[in-house]
Formats: structure tokens, C-alpha cells, sequence
């Protein structure tokens, strides 16, 4: 029998808003524990949420990049589970009626292309964070809590941990380029849930789904999932029935296990936010959010395409992230030479990144920086070859192209008089192979130019050389 | 529409509540009342009427992106039956 892979996703993202939720402590990642909370994100009794704003528009403007109806209508819910991470033991979310429903991504998986639909999206609080050092109990970080959150739920419309993966990339492109959120997968700002089954090749019969939550990586994601993959095919092979339930995926170990909770009935108990008023959206306020996106990455590699003429490859490339793009763009903007300036892009700067222990998001230098240093490779006042020295010395000390061509003396010899002085010398002084060329033997003519570079410690500009090489050489023979 | 004893101990359960079998028998009947006079509600034609999402006929309340003052690690931990770590502490919980 022939499987089927059914994977559906849910995408949880920290919107990237200076203040929590529903009160006014700062969202900001990696502060001293419990340091950002007031009586409203501590759930005292008796405080009153009120909504942040900017949470209603980043939701709107991601549900907008999605693809997605953003509703007139929409409204809070609680959703009641007893978990330590949540002072108020229910986390306020929305149930029947979410902020953006019916959206759709494109992907591209080894050139098949197809759309994945998004079920829904909707607003939440994210949970505060359980540490586990203490020895005799579990310790509580309040700081997170209340910072805001979109759940994006995909339909089971994904057939493998490829598409999964260019799913959740895709997603991830596109809301970074629309500025809700960083998507700092090690800050926690991105998190997948992967609910998978497997069912018979052509059925349209659901099998029996399990779910993996919190996969922080694209790495956990796609090994999350092939493990899971297989494990549910031997169990059917084997006869066996696949249980419903939550698994916990180790990626230091990389296997998922079952998480048998005390809590078997997953009954949230949903009602309705009775302190937090509905959300009412006219069209004019949603046509202006939609009027104010950017150029999304789809649009932005046909630009690049057909603007600067660049090959598909390229444009999709330079395009990934929304930063290697403004990067590119920048640069174009200061010299127009798209082609040489994705060229040093893709190839050589990548590698550099590595190596130094960075990212387009970290990158030290600037693409102002990086022109600098093209223009010198254009015009030919160093060799590509040095250019590529330079701009990892550039990494490195992170000074200026100039001043590394000059501090190193790697400038290419172009100055005519002083390379002809010095060609003049090499000619009168190998008077036998002036006289081999004379008897028209043109490789003598390398001989020469060999002798050229050496004397130049190959800064000889080769072109400039040859020129003057025939020029001095014709003279001997006239 | 009585309520049945597997319904309170089912949402006792939810709740983390604990009762005796003398206390499920006594809050059967009492919520089965409350449920039932609720029921009346049934009797009436609602064919036409909008759904009430909300019961607060007000919209859209919302307050601006701005940064205002915490309270300190020593406030924010002052009601905590225990801490430590500058964190609350809570019975262990499995990761
Ligand atoms: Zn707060």
C-alpha cells in the first residue's frame, strides 16, 4: 500500500509591538525575569485588559500579506486550562470569531508548485516562560506573558516535511517583510505546531492525527515531522491504531514521545472576553492598512527581474529575506550594477558571513561599504581576485576598501609612465626575445609580460602592460 | 434537562474541584435547576433576532502602543507564597 502524508500547521508569531497585549509593559526579549509585569499581566483580580492597537493592525496587515478576508466582526474568548505559564489560568484568544479567515500561500517544492490555505488567524497572549532549575519546584518568568501573539492555522494541506518547511519559510518571509514581527526563530518569536496523519494514497479519509507543538526550528520542524512520518507508517503496517494525542518532539534526541497529560479531555471551556469589547473593522480602515504594504517578496523578485534584468535564480535568492533585499537595494540605489552586486551577494559574501559569525541580520558591512569596493573591482584598480582578499579583510577589520588597497599596496599598476620605465628596462634587457618576436614568434610576447608582473609583483595591470609591451617592442624592432 | 452526576464530576474535574458523593448528588440537582429554568429561554421564537455576541453594546476600545512603568521584581513578587531566583515558584510541573 502507497501513503499518504497529511500535515496541517499552526504558526504561532510574536508580534513585534513595543507593549503587551492588553497592557502597556514592554514586550522586549532577554530581560532580568519578572521585570516587565504589572497587576494586568500578573492577572491580579479585579484588573481590566485593554486591547493594544497596533496588535489589531500588525493582525490585520499580516492577515492582509496572507491572503486572507479580514473580518467586519471579530471578538476575544477565553480559553480556561490550569498551567502554571498562565497566571489568570485561561489565556485570552479567539474562539468562533477570529480576526482573518480563508487565506492561501504559494509554494514551490522541486519545481511543483501549489497553494496551502490558511484556515484562520487569530489574536492571543503568549504564555510566560517555566524554568526548570529550581530543585524543588518549577520557576515562573512573567515577562512573556501577555506579549502578543498570531496563531495562523493552516488546512491539512501539506504532503511532506519539504513542503512543510517551504511553507513555514514562506510564511515567515512574508511577515517579516510586512514588519509584525522579527521571526527570531531562537528568540522564540516564531513557533510551529505540526498535526500529522497518515491515511492511504487517494483516500479522502482523514487517518488519525497526532500533534507536535512548539518546534522552534526549521530543522526541528522537518525532522519533527519525517520521524513522525515514519513512525505512524510502521504503526499501521504493523496493524496497529494510531492514538490521538500530543507528542512531545526531543531534537537532541530526535524522537517524538507521547505526552500522556492528567488532562485527557481538551475541553478549554471557551467563552466569550466579557472585560474586552468586539473588534468592529470598517473597509476604510482595512483598504488603508492594505494600501500601506510593502512590496511582498513574490512582487519584489519580478521587479528584480524585470527592473534590473537579473536571472530568476538571482531575484529569488536576494529576495529570501526581507533584509537581503533592502540590502541589494540599497546597493543598487548607490551603483547601478545589479548583476555584479548580486553576483558578490550570492557567492562571496555567504561564505564570509560563516565565517565570522554573522547574518544579513548581523552583517557588519554596509552596502555602501560593499559598492566601494565593487567600484574599485570595475574600474579595474584591483583584480577580482584581490577583491575578494579585500572584502574579507573588510569582515575582518572592518575598515574601508580604499583603505585596505592602499594599505596593502594591491592597487593594480595602471600608471602608464611608471610601468613603461619599467617595461622599457625588461625589453632592452632581453634583447632575444625582442629578436623572436621580430622573426614572428608571438609567445615571446608571455615571456615578457611574465617578466612584467614579476617585476610588479603581479600589481601590473595585465591589459595596460600588453599594450605597452607592443608599443616598446615595435620601436626596438623599427 | 437535568444535569447528570458524570457532568459535575466531569466539570469538577476541569475546574480542579473535589467533592464528596453526598455534594455531586446535592449540585446535580441544584445546577439540573438552574439549567432548567435557563431552558425557558427555548420557548421563545429567536428565528429573528441577531445572535448577541457581546452583551456590551460598546466597540472597539483600545489603547495606544506606548511603554508605561512595571512594577519591580520585589513588587511583582511580594504576594508569591514562595520565590526564587527573583521567579515565582510553583509545585514542579513536568517539561
Ligand atoms: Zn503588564
Amino acid at each position: 500500500m502507497e501513503y499518504e502524508i497529511v500535515i496541517g500547521m499552526e504558526i504561532h508569531v510574536e508580534l513585534g509591538t513595543k507593549t503587551k497585549i492588553f497592557c502597556s509593559c514592554p514586550t522586549e526579549f532577554g530581560q532580568d525575569e519578572n521585570t516587565h509585569t504589572c497587576p494586568v499581566c500578573l492577572g491580579m483580580p479585579g484588573v481590566l485588559p485593554v486591547l493594544n492597537e497596533k496588535v489589531v493592525e500588525y493582525a490585520t496587515r499580516a492577515g492582509l500579506a496572507l491572503n486572507c478576508e479580514i473580518a467586519h466582526f471579530s471578538k476575544m474568548d477565553r480559553k480556561n486550562y490550569f498551567y502554571p505559564d498562565l497566571p489568570k489560568a485561561y489565556q485570552t484568544s479567539q474562539f468562533d470569531l477570529p480576526i482573518c479567515t480563508g487565506g492561501a500561500v504559494g509554494i514551490e517544492v522541486d519545481g511543483v508548485k501549489k497553494d496551502i490555505g490558511i484556515t484562520r488567524i487569530h489574536i492571543e497572549e503568549d504564555a510566560g516562560k517555566l524554568l526548570h532549575e529550581s530543585a524543588d519546584g518549577t520557576l515562573l518568568d512573567v515577562n512573556r506573558c501577555g506579549v502578543p501573539l498570531i496563531e495562523i492555522v493552516t488546512e491539512p494541506d501539506l504532503r511532506s516535511a519539504e513542503e512543510a518547511r517551504a511553507f513555514a519559510e514562506k510564511v515567515r518571509n512574508i511577515l517579516e517583510y510586512t514588519g509584525v514581527s522579527d521571526c527570531k526563530m531562537e528568540q522564540g518569536s516564531m513557533r510551529f505546531d505540526v498535526n500529522l496523519s497518515i491515511r492511504e494514497k487517494g483516500s479522502e479519509v482523514l487517518g488519525t492525527r497526532t500533534e507536535m507543538k512548539n518546534l522552534n526550528s526549521f530543522r526541528a520542524l522537518i525532522r519533527a515531522v519525517q520521524y513522525e512520518s515514519k513512525r505512524q507508517i510502521i504503526e499501521l503496517k504493523k496493524g496497529r491504531e494510531i492514538i490521538q494525542e500530543t507528542r512531545k518532539w526531543d531534537d537532541a534526541k530526535g524522537v517524538s514521545s507521547s505526552l500522556r497529560s492528567k488532562e485527557e479531555a481538551h475541553d478549554y471551556r471557551y467563552f466569550p472576553e466579557p472585560d474586552l469589547v468586539p473588534i468592529v473593522l470598517e473597509p476604510s480602515y482595512i483598504e488603508k492598512i492594505k494600501s500601506e504594504l510593502p512590496e511582498l517578496p513574490e512582487a519584489k523578485k519580478k521587479r528584480y527581474v524585470d527592473e534590473y534584468k537579473l536571472p530568476e535564480y538571482d531575484a529569488g535568492v536576494l529576495t529570501t529575506t526581507g533584509v537581503t533585499a533592502r540590502f541589494f537595494e540599497e546597493a543598487v540605489a548607490l551603483y547601478n550594477e545589479p548583476k555584479q552586486i548580486s553576483n558578490w551577494m550570492m557567492v562571496e559574501i555567504p561564505p564570509l558571513l560563516k565565517e565570522n559569525e554573522q547574518s544579513m541580520e548581523t552583517i557588519t558591512i554596509t552596502p555602501a561599504q560593499l559598492v566601494e569596493l565593487l567600484k574599485l573591482v570595475k574600474d579595474k584598480v584591483i583584480s577580482g581576485t584581490s577583491g575578494k582578499e579585500v572584502l574579507k579583510e573588510m569582515f575582518i577589520s572592518g575598515k574601508n576598501a580604499g583603505d585596505i588597497v592602499k594599505e596593502q599596496g594591491l592597487a593594480q599598476m595602471s600608471d602608464t609612465g611608471e610601468l613603461e620605465a619599467i617595461i622599457e628596462k625588461i625589453v632592452a634587457d632581453n634583447p632575444k626575445s625582442v629578436e623572436d618576436i621580430g622573426a614572428g614568434n608571438e609567445k615571446a610576447y608571455g615571456f615578457l609580460t611574465g617578466q612584467v608582473m614579476k617585476a610588479t609583483k603581479g600589481k601590473a595591470n595585465a591589459q595596460v602592460a600588453n599594450e605597452i609591451i607592443r608599443a616598446v617592442v615595435a620601436k626596438h624592432l623599427a | 434537562m437535568s444535569l447528570i452526576r458524570e457532568d459535575v464530576t466531569y466539570v469538577a474535574n476541569l475546574a480542579r474541584l473535589e467533592f464528596s458523593e453526598d455534594e455531586v448528588t446535592a449540585l446535580a440537582d441544584q445546577l439540573g435547576a438552574v439549567l432548567d429554568y435557563a431552558e425557558t429561554l427555548s420557548g421563545l421564537d429567536t428565528s429573528q433576532i441577531k445572535a448577541t455576541e457581546h452583551v456590551l453594546a460598546v466597540q472597539n476600545v483600545f489603547r495606544e502602543d506606548e511603554i508605561k512603568s512595571c512594577l519591580s521584581n520585589e513588587d511583582a513578587l511580594a504576594n508569591a507564597p514562595e520565590s526564587e531566583a527573583g521567579c515565582f515558584k510553583v509545585p514542579r510541573v513536568m517539561e
